[in-house]
């Protein structure tokens, strides 16, 4: 008997050790720099609460609102975007063969790196850009429109390209698990297609969609690199004021304000975990 | 080995390895190649410099490329991972008080007295130039080898020794702005509302802003580069309003994000770097890098040596920098629009028509050329600024790290999120 725990104990034990000295050990130094104060050039470890008391400020709070409208934004466009292309892919195309060449024409856009997709958009979108050029040919508008560029429009328009893909995989997923008998009942007992969506399809997809609302809400909570290029860096986001803290060897503001940001996410990974039982329904 | 332990049987194996060459016996060992590892910016890693110097003296340069951030945060956390660096000299202010970098002797820099007046003394061509912020002659001595504060006065222990320099203005586009620019308020003037950007590098970008404040008559700093926290929310302020009106189009922070920012027509008059002016140029795009009647804000960079660093290494790091101030690779980055540490020597390598466009400001006897071969300029044109002395002996303040380093950075972020 109890060699069974033993060896359940050792084939953790890798990953374990890798999360302990990769993931753990950072996080605690991170924590534990950010009640140290600092100079220019040295890190006193001496305690104070001075990094948490600079973070409570005007300009914290606005740039954590900020980010949260971007996270809702983006969660509710690549929500509705998600579900309806991995709808139609599951749903709509019969054949498997069909269904794997869509799948892979939807990661398309992941061939290439993340900084070539997001500066792409320049060209396009600018001043004298293809979109600009074409509606001023077409007698749309007599003068260029600048809100297309570096602005909340194009930092949205960025994010739910990128990651529209980490919707549509998770909830794709789900669906393909869903019995099709139940959507045969459900239109048998009378349901409309909507009614069968609404009442049979999403609810048993919930687990995809919540997997797919992690994956979006982390990764536009953290992200600074798109806010920055898209935004022409005059958006400000929580990664790029640690990131400019960093660089100037601030580190206990930057880990303490990278504490409370962990802290943020964390609470809304925790409110969508209570929403659906992701170890029972994997 | 001591003398006393030898026996015959090592006397022979020695007498052996050298003439045989077995490996293990001193002789051989100092042939052995060595690699400097190089830490600075990809802009200043130029592959034609390491090659060349391999070719003349058999050492090796490995490039480490990473930011001038990144620079000065290797120096104060890891001195141990590089053993030559290029930093910039504001950086020092945050660099020697760690301890981390050595005094470069300069009875071992074979040129060291022939290094530009504006470092050793803040002059060009006899005259004084401006030296707000942490312009190099204030941190340029260390009393001693290992010191951890500056010397006011020149001693036999230099910080750094220069690498290339240079003074920064506006770039604009003079096609789409048709009309003279002549001062730094112009960057915050509503008629490019929308089409203005500033670089998003708290310390260099709020320079930038102090330059505006000054041209406008709102203020004039005691010290544009140490700011008191009344005159840090007066620039931060003056930057706030002009964002909220819709002025900036853009902050850049990297050189290339400037280059796409100038091309493209989404910005016509920006804070910018020479070679991002020569890049929208080698597109056949009119760029002109402005000179501006307040001046310029100049920077400098230059080489140290880490403490640790010592034996063949060390020997190795004095053999690159005397070699780099010996003109051809002084030749190579005035070329390119930089400013060498020791002119003489660069000038013995450089033909007497790049020269005079260069360094004298004169109008071009031939196409200019960049070392990679691109066209500069053509025959019959004359270097924005003019020559050497008119540039440098422009200059109004250096970029700088601020006493009130912290503060400036907490206010700059407030710049970004309003």
């Amino acid at each position: 008997m109890s060699a069974r725990p033993l060896a359940a104990w050792l084939q953790a034990a890798p990953l374990a050790a890798v999360f302990a000295v990769f993931f753990v050990v950072p996080l605690a130094l991170v924590v534990m720099v950010s009640f140290w104060q600092a100079t220019d050039y040295e890190l006193i470890p001496a305690f104070t609460l001075q990094a948490y008391a600079d973070l409570a400020s005007d300009v914290t709070l606005r740039t954590y609102l900020s980010t949260l409208k971007f996270c809702l934004i983006v969660w509710a466009l690549t929500l509705a975007i998600g579900f309806t292309v991995a709808y139609f892919v599951a749903f709509h195309v019969r054949s498997l063969l069909w269904q794997t060449v869509l799948f892979v024409l939807c990661t398309v856009p992941f061939w290439t790196s993340n900084v070539i997709r997001m500066i792409s958009w320049i060209p396009l979108l600018g001043r004298n850009g293809l979109v600009n050029d074409t509606l001023l040919a077409m007698g749309v508008v007599e003068q260029p429109v600048e809100w297309l560029l570096f602005s909340d429009f194009s930092v949205v328009l960025a994010f739910v390209h990128l990651y529209t893909m980490f919707m549509i995989v998770p909830i794709f997923n789900s669906m393909m698990r869903i019995d099709r008998r139940l959507l045969e009942a459900a239109r048998d007992g009378g349901a409309t297609p909507w009614q069968a969506v609404r009442h049979v399809v999403m609810p048993l997809c919930k687990t995809g969609i919540v997997i797919g609302s992690i994956f979006v809400i982390a990764l536009v909570m953290g992200d600074f690199v798109t806010v920055g290029v898209m935004g022409g860096q005059q958006i400000a986001s929580v990664g790029k004021i640690i990131q400019t803290q960093a660089n100037v060897l601030q580190f206990p503001a930057a880990a303490a304000n990278a504490v409370v940001l962990l802290a943020v996410v964390l609470v809304m990974i925790a409110a969508l975990m209570r929403l659906v039982d992701l170890r029972r329904e994997l | 080995m001591p003398m006393t332990t030898l026996n015959r049987r090592q006397i022979l194996r020695a007498a052996g390895a050298a003439t045989a060459g077995i490996a293990g016996f001193p002789a051989v060992h100092a042939q052995e190649k060595v690699t400097l590892r190089y830490l600075g910016t990809a802009v200043n890693q130029d592959k034609k410099i390491a090659e060349k110097f391999e070719a003349d003296t058999g050492i090796k340069i490995q490039y480490v490329a990473v930011t001038t951030d990144d620079v000065t945060k290797r120096a104060v956390t890891a001195p141990s991972s590089f053993d030559l660096i290029d930093t910039e000299y504001f950086s020092l202010k945050k660099i020697i008080p760690t301890g981390n970098l050595l005094g470069i002797d300069t009875k071992r820099i074979k040129n060291a007295d022939k290094i530009t007046t504006l470092f050793t003394k803040g002059e060009v061509a006899g005259k004084k130039v401006g030296d707000q912020g942490t312009a190099p002659k204030k941190v340029m001595y260390l009393p001693k080898v290992d010191a951890k504060t500056f010397s006011a006065e020149p001693t036999g222990f230099m910080t750094l020794i220069p690498t290339v320099y240079n003074a920064d203005t506006l770039g604009i586009r003079p096609d789409l702005i048709k009309r003279p620019i002549e001062s730094w308020k112009e960057l915050l003037n509503p008629e490019f509302k929308g089409k203005a950007a500033i670089l998003n590098i708290p310390s260099i970008g709020i320079m930038d802003a102090a330059m505006v404040v000054e041209a406008t008559g709102q203020y004039k700093y005691p010290d544009k580069g140490n700011m008191t926290r009344k005159e840090i929310d007066l620039t931060i302020k003056t930057l706030i309003e002009a964002k909220k009106a819709g002025q900036f189009r853009s902050l850049w922070k990297d050189f290339n994000e400037s280059v796409n920012l100038m091309a493209s027509g989404e910005v016509v008059i920006q804070s910018m770097w020479s070679p991002a002016v020569t890049a929208v140029r080698t597109k056949g795009i009119a760029c002109t890098y402005q000179p501006l009647k307040e001046g310029y804000r100049a920077w400098a960079a230059g080489f140290g040596i880490p403490k640790g660093l010592s034996g063949k290494k060390a020997d190795a790091a004095y053999e690159f920098i005397n070699w780099f101030l010996d003109g051809w690779a002084g030749a190579y980055l005035n070329r390119q629009g930089y400013y060498s540490a020791v002119l003489e020597t660069a000038k013995a390598k450089m033909e007497a028509y790049e020269w005079a466009y260069w360094m004298e400001g004169k109008a071009a006897e031939k196409d200019i050329k960049s070392p990679n071969g691109d066209l500069l300029a053509k025959a019959g044109e004359k270097r924005d600024g003019g020559s050497y002395e008119q540039r440098m002996g422009g200059i109004a303040c250096w970029n700088a790290v601020m006493d009130e380093n912290a503060y400036m950075v907490q206010k700059w972020n407030e710049f970004v999120a309003a």
